[in-house]
């Protein structure tokens, strides 16, 4: 069966180490924070401006001027800074953030990203998106393998245009986690009960299948 | 308003010398530390034809969203602009100019015009729709766009405590673009919570030092909260 919004967010959470910084996205990635293992340590960059963000606040608590990049209003975990976008895209732009999760429209096997702008529909900016996927290094797309009419989201080529170039290595879908490499996707794993069948047949993208594709297991 | 008395005591006075078709740098993200009094005055100014350089751009009826009700932007230069029905109808009827730009970017733009740095490379937005018709140069195998830093003839800027020196300081996420549109202002207008007495805020902890300030005033605000979120267990 296909991974649910959850089970993407736990797979992911199992990429996290002791350390790490990590700048999660809207959405899906933003669920991430929830599974963060007990035994490490991880801080949560927003690139608002904090670096170290805690839970929502309570009630008592909330405060108009303590906000994550989603403009939700949070809260500062302890070892926490916080400071002014400059800063906050030094850091992203830099490479110092060790993870960064967002999602996508579509990418393709030479690690194009396409995920804030469909012509012809609204556009509404891309905000921090294209630093963050140029600046990073360790950069994990989750998205849907496919859209609801069955159409591919992993391709050749990005048909809409690109948040970045060259810049994606990983990426966990509902049915699969893969990585790009050499123009190709290379499938790693898969969700519990989807055969490599459904895998091939719902990526148009150049898909390499390694011997053992082990089921993610939860 | 006199030597390091940078405080005026009316927003007409703080907003004095703006004119149809200057560029306004405005600090804030979403609508948390906006300047939203300075803006209520530039609206009620009626100045026309103004380019405005900041991330977002209010909502309808608050922060930068109410300056589109009497149609005084002609080009808003933002990363992200979506909270906005007003906004939407402006920019598909053609009404307003819109030149999206990356978050990163835009906050390098403001830090490198008031830094006197006319322009960087930036990987962000090579291969795509931002890099289209920029100069590209390769360092070390990587390519790189050429961005132009911004200026404006007013930064308005939201800050926590000031004193009459014009420094300042930010009250924790409000400070976003705050101290970076601060810096790029010809004239940098500055409305605070708080005007301390001199001496008061540590020299070390000044966010915005007051050489780049040239107006202080104490303003009352209504912090609207955009998304609320709120723990639901415990």
């Amino acid at each position: 069966m296909a991974l649910s919004r959850e089970q993407i967010a736990i797979r992911v959470a199992r990429e996290l180490k002791d350390g790490f910084y990590v700048n999660l996205g809207i959405g899906i990635p933003t669920l991430v924070a929830n599974y963060v293992p007990d035994d490490i340590e991880v801080m949560l960059q927003s690139e608002n401006g904090l670096l170290g963000m805690g839970p929502f606040p309570t009630e008592d608590t909330i405060d108009a001027d303590m906000i994550n990049a989603g403009k939700q209003t949070v809260t500062a975990a302890i070892g926490a800074s916080i400071f002014s976008s400059a800063e906050s895209f030094a850091m992203i732009r830099g490479g110092h953030v060790d993870l960064t999760v967002l999602g996508a429209f579509e990418v393709d096997v030479m690690g194009n990203i396409a995920s804030w702008m469909i012509p012809g529909k609204l556009i509404k900016g891309m905000g921090g998106a294209m630093d963050l996927v140029a600046g990073a290094d360790n950069i994990i797309v989750t998205m849907t393998h496919a859209s609801k009419h069955g159409d591919s989201k992993l391709l050749n080529k990005c048909s809409l245009p690109l948040t970045g170039a060259g810049c994606i290595k990983k990426v966990l879908t509902d049915l699969a986690f893969m990585d790009i490499d050499n123009g190709a996707f290379i499938l790693r794993e898969r969700a519990p009960g989807v055969s490599i069948e459904e895998i091939i047949d719902k990526t148009e993208g150049k898909l390499i299948i390694p011997d053992n594709v082990p089921e993610i297991e939860f | 308003m006199s030597g390091f008395n940078k405080v005026v005591d009316s927003y007409e006075e703080a907003m004095a010398g703006l004119e149809d078709g200057m560029t306004i740098l405005a600090g804030g993200f979403g609508l948390c530390g906006i300047p939203e009094n300075l803006i209520n005055q530039v609206k009620k100014s009626g100045v026309k034809d103004l380019t405005i350089v900041s991330n977002n751009c209010g909502i309808d009826g608050f922060g930068l969203g109410v300056l589109l009700e009497d149609r005084q932007i002609k080009k808003m230069i933002s990363s992200y602009v979506g909270e906005n029905a007003l906004f939407e109808r402006q920019m598909l009827a053609g009404e307003l100019e819109v030149e999206l730009t990356p978050q990163g970017t835009l906050a390098e733009k403001m830090r490198a015009g008031g830094a006197g740095i006319p322009a960087f490379y930036t990987a962000t937005g090579f291969g795509t729709p931002v890099g289209e018709g920029k100069e590209v140069r390769e360092f070390s195998g990587r390519s790189y766009i050429l961005e132009e830093s911004v200026t404006g003839d007013f930064a308005i800027v939201k800050g926590w405590k000031a004193d009459r020196f014009g420094n300042v300081i930010y009250r924790h996420t409000a400070q976003n673009f705050n101290p970076l549109a601060a810096t790029a202002g010809k004239i940098t207008v500055v409305e605070v919570e708080e005007i301390v007495e001199p001496g008061e805020l540590d020299p070390a902890q000044i966010h915005t030092p007051g050489i780049y300030v040239d107006r202080i005033i104490k303003g009352n605000f209504e912090k609207r909260i955009e998304q609320r979120t709120v723990r639901t267990n415990k």
